[in-house]
């Protein structure tokens, strides 16, 4: 053998291609693939993660139950699903800061955070931030300094975590869709701040 | 496997950019890449999630690196069921228009010995040692954490334990523990300041310090 592989076909050829393979032997129920993409697209949200978030600000005791049992918490919202099984919780404090990722594949609290982004799923992502979180929070606009500690948490097994982020000054008088609108699924991945004033550089 | 997927640590990536306003898809067939695995294990129940993860790993290197996300999703998902026997290669390659590069065969002997653990030997506090395994399947030990010292910060429930799993051997479920490691302790000289990094590992990939 030698020299490069011959081109494979177009991607979206090949995925037509199996979707067609599977048709013609009558194994795909009517209606399967459009229900999946479905949920996927309007029913797991990171804004479903942002209403917690804004929930927990606002009560100390709903707080405390999100934080003992993520999934119990956040099943009594409604949310719950595949890859949402058993959810931990992960509180910023002052001293603290939290940062998800998932080094060997993708894995995302889906029904929290929805389908996690192509940056979170690409090389770059998972290679650094277990080795230098503090430089890739800097790139993405997030300044730390070294007083307050990253615990960075890599999602190798079952437990699907979500960042509970710092609640921003001047929220005082904020109702909780207020609040919901500010938490971006970056705040809850941890590579983000949540801020009052919308960030220039990525609009969340 | 010391695969290509087992990215943490390894250096030479560039930045992490993010997309504004990024879509849940960017084309159609990346949702059709998607609900076909969904098809393959929950409708079809040809294949299970260990599985799934496993064959992504399998694809050669180079394919796995540059294909986006929803390309390593549809190459997995083909590649089991042509394993599987539910499609032929043939028969894709000849509906794609041309070649239909799959994922590289399972090894022969994918599973480091670890003895079942079914209750949990660890508690918060604990201070415990990731074995030094190197099974040439399926395994959710990243190699940065292995023959590395941490602490106990979490017991999880019992799950499936993946070793096991991906590889049809009897089914088993394990405790998982969210393991806390200093950053010096994975990193040694590299390491950041005031830096931790926690991993979940089942109960079988851990031995008391």
């Amino acid at each position: 053998m030698s020299g490069r592989p011959p081109t494979p076909a177009p991607v979206a050829e090949r995925a037509q291609a199996l979707v067609d393979a599977l048709t013609d032997k009558q194994l795909v129920p009517e209606g399967f693939l459009d229900s999946v993409v479905a949920s996927a697209t309007e029913q797991w949200s990171p804004r479903n993660g942002a209403r917690v978030v804004a929930r927990a600000w606002l009560d100390p005791e709903y707080r405390k139950r999100l934080l003992a049992d993520g999934t119990a918490a956040c099943a009594e919202l409604g949310y719950a699903g595949p890859q949402g099984e058993y959810i931990v919780v992960l509180e910023d404090t002052p001293a603290l800061h939290n940062v998800i990722v998932c080094t060997q594949c993708s894995c995302t609290a889906w029904p929290m955070l929805g389908l996690p982004p192509d940056w979170y799923k690409r090389p770059e992502y998972r290679a650094r931030v277990v080795r230098e979180p503090r430089p890739v929070l800097r790139e993405l606009g997030l300044e730390l300094p070294e007083s307050v500690a990253i615990r960075v948490w890599d999602t190798t097994a079952e437990t699907r975590y979500m960042v509970l982020p710092l609640r921003p000054a001047g929220t005082e008088n904020c109702k909780e869709e207020e609040l919901a609108a500010l938490v971006s699924r970056e705040a809850m991945i941890g590579v983000a701040m949540v801020e009052l004033k919308t960030r220039d550089r990525y609009g969340f | 496997m010391d695969g290509i997927h087992d990215l943490g640590g390894m250096d030479g990536f560039g930045g992490v950019e993010i997309e504004r306003d990024e879509p849940v898809f960017h084309e159609r067939w990346e949702s059709v890449a998607f609900a076909l695995n969904f098809l393959g294990v929950g409708a079809l129940r040809a294949y299970n999630v260990d599985e799934y993860r496993h064959a992504i790993e399998r694809m050669a290197p180079a394919h796995y690196l540059l294909a986006p996300y929803y390309e390593r999703v549809l190459t997995g998902v083909a590649t089991l069921l042509v394993e599987k026997g539910v499609v032929t290669l043939e028969e894709l390659e000849r509906r794609a228009g041309g070649p239909f590069p799959l994922a590289r065969p399972v090894a022969k002997q994918p599973c480091a010995a670890l003895s079942p653990e079914p209750e949990a030997r660890f508690a918060v506090g604990d201070t415990v040692t990731v074995c030094r395994i190197h099974p040439a399947g399926h395994t959710r030990v990243p190699r940065y954490v292995r023959g590395k010292c941490g602490k106990v910060v979490h017991v999880a429930p019992k799950f499936s334990f993946p070793d096991a799993a991906a590889h049809g051997q009897a089914h088993r479920n394990e405790h998982t523990y969210h393991v806390e490691f200093d950053a010096r302790e994975l990193w040694a000289d590299a390491a950041g300041p005031n830096e931790t990094v926690v991993v979940d590992l089942w109960d079988g990939y851990l031995e008391r310090a």
